[in-house]
């Protein structure tokens, strides 16, 4: 009789726990449940090669896999359509003057809006590609925008970040593993 | 006339899906597998829906990606491989069953048999409880009844 009292105890505390793990992922802002991990995690970058943006071309240069290779990089795939973009873009610009590398694939843009946005809120990327199809982006795994990559001296895409980079997350999380792909 | 026209289009409609006729391809065959594949497809960006479900613009691209691939040759596996590389296990609407997803398709099935066999242990506990609580009359007892059975009026007022 005893142990039949206990089951609705258990299965309480149970419940509990569950939601506690919930909880404690959504925390801190460091793990968020909707980032979906990449398929590509530890892979080779994947084979693409993109025009500049059409009358930024000198600015821009277009991006290709050889680009990548041999050096830590960001790989930062935006839009000026997409307000997130615009909401992390002060953060890119900060880590371009810290002399972090980062690249550009500009996600089904017009060239005149993307010309608009680089003009007024300023260029951080090395080089940028220019994915008017979207094709590239799906051999990313990009699903949400932006996306921003880390890759390896190695060619490797070692993380993933989905959304903006916001600057809690900039020093917990990207920051750190930045810091582990260096060494 | 008009509600029964409103009511006719009701009637009428067919179930909704997102692919838009540019979209499709002239082989009815092909575009048949297309439709197929689409189907097992989940669209990232709403996650509950397929992307021949889906009008976000990844599953546009996604449908547009499938129809190549069915064209220069692929097999469906071969399609499937070829999202699922990039996407991971995710996109399949019908996970595959492997050692991470174990939990996920025996889970029902072991609850539904702990939680029975709970069941019966109880329901066979309590059964068994309630065979002791009728424990046979003693003698005095047995005296008491057979005489209540023998004369039924005599404890009448």
């Amino acid at each position: 009789m005893r142990s039949i009292a206990l089951i609705p105890l258990l299965a309480f505390l149970l419940l509990a726990f569950l939601l506690g793990i919930y909880l404690w992922q959504l925390g801190a802002g460091e793990k968020k449940t909707f980032q979906l991990p990449s398929a590509l995690i530890n892979k080779p970058i994947p084979e693409f090669s993109l025009p500049p943006i059409k009358n930024m071309e000198a600015q821009t240069k277009g991006l290709r896999t050889s680009d990548l290779k041999g050096k830590v990089a960001l790989v930062n795939i935006w839009a000026s359509w997409c307000p997130p973009c615009q909401a992390e873009h002060p953060i890119l610009m900060d880590l371009a003057d810290e002399g972090i590398k980062i690249y550009g694939i500009n996600y089904r843009d017009t060239p005149r809006d993307a010309r608009a946005f680089l003009e007024m809120l300023g260029n951080p990327y090395k080089k940028i590609g220019a994915d008017i199809q979207g094709r590239v982006a799906i051999d990313w795994g990009v699903y949400g925008y932006p996306e921003t990559f880390v890759v390896d001296q190695t060619g490797r895409i070692r993380y993933r970040h989905v959304g903006p980079i916001n600057p809690g997350q900039l020093n917990s999380v990207i920051r750190p593993i930045l810091n582990k792909v260096s060494r | 006339m008009i509600a029964r026209l409103i009511i006719a289009l009701f009637l009428f409609t067919p179930n909704a899906f997102a692919v838009e006729p540019a979209e499709m391809l002239k082989d009815n065959a092909l575009e048949a597998r297309a439709r197929l594949l689409s189907k097992e497809l989940r669209c990232l960006v709403c996650q509950n829906q397929s992307i021949d479900d889906s009008d976000a613009l990844l599953a546009k691209d996604l449908r547009t990606l499938v129809r190549e691939r069915i064209i220069s040759g692929d097999s469906n596996d071969e399609v499937i491989d070829f999202v699922v590389k990039r996407y991971g296990d995710f996109v399949l609407l019908r996970p595959p069953f492997k050692f991470l997803t174990a939990a996920l398709w025996t889970g029902p099935a072991i609850i539904l048999i702990t939680s029975a066999a709970v069941i019966l242990f109880l329901l066979r506990r309590r059964k068994k409880t309630t065979g002791n609580a009728v424990r046979p009359l003693n003698s005095d007892e047995r005296a008491l009844v057979q005489d209540l059975l023998a004369e039924p009026n005599k404890h009448d007022p």
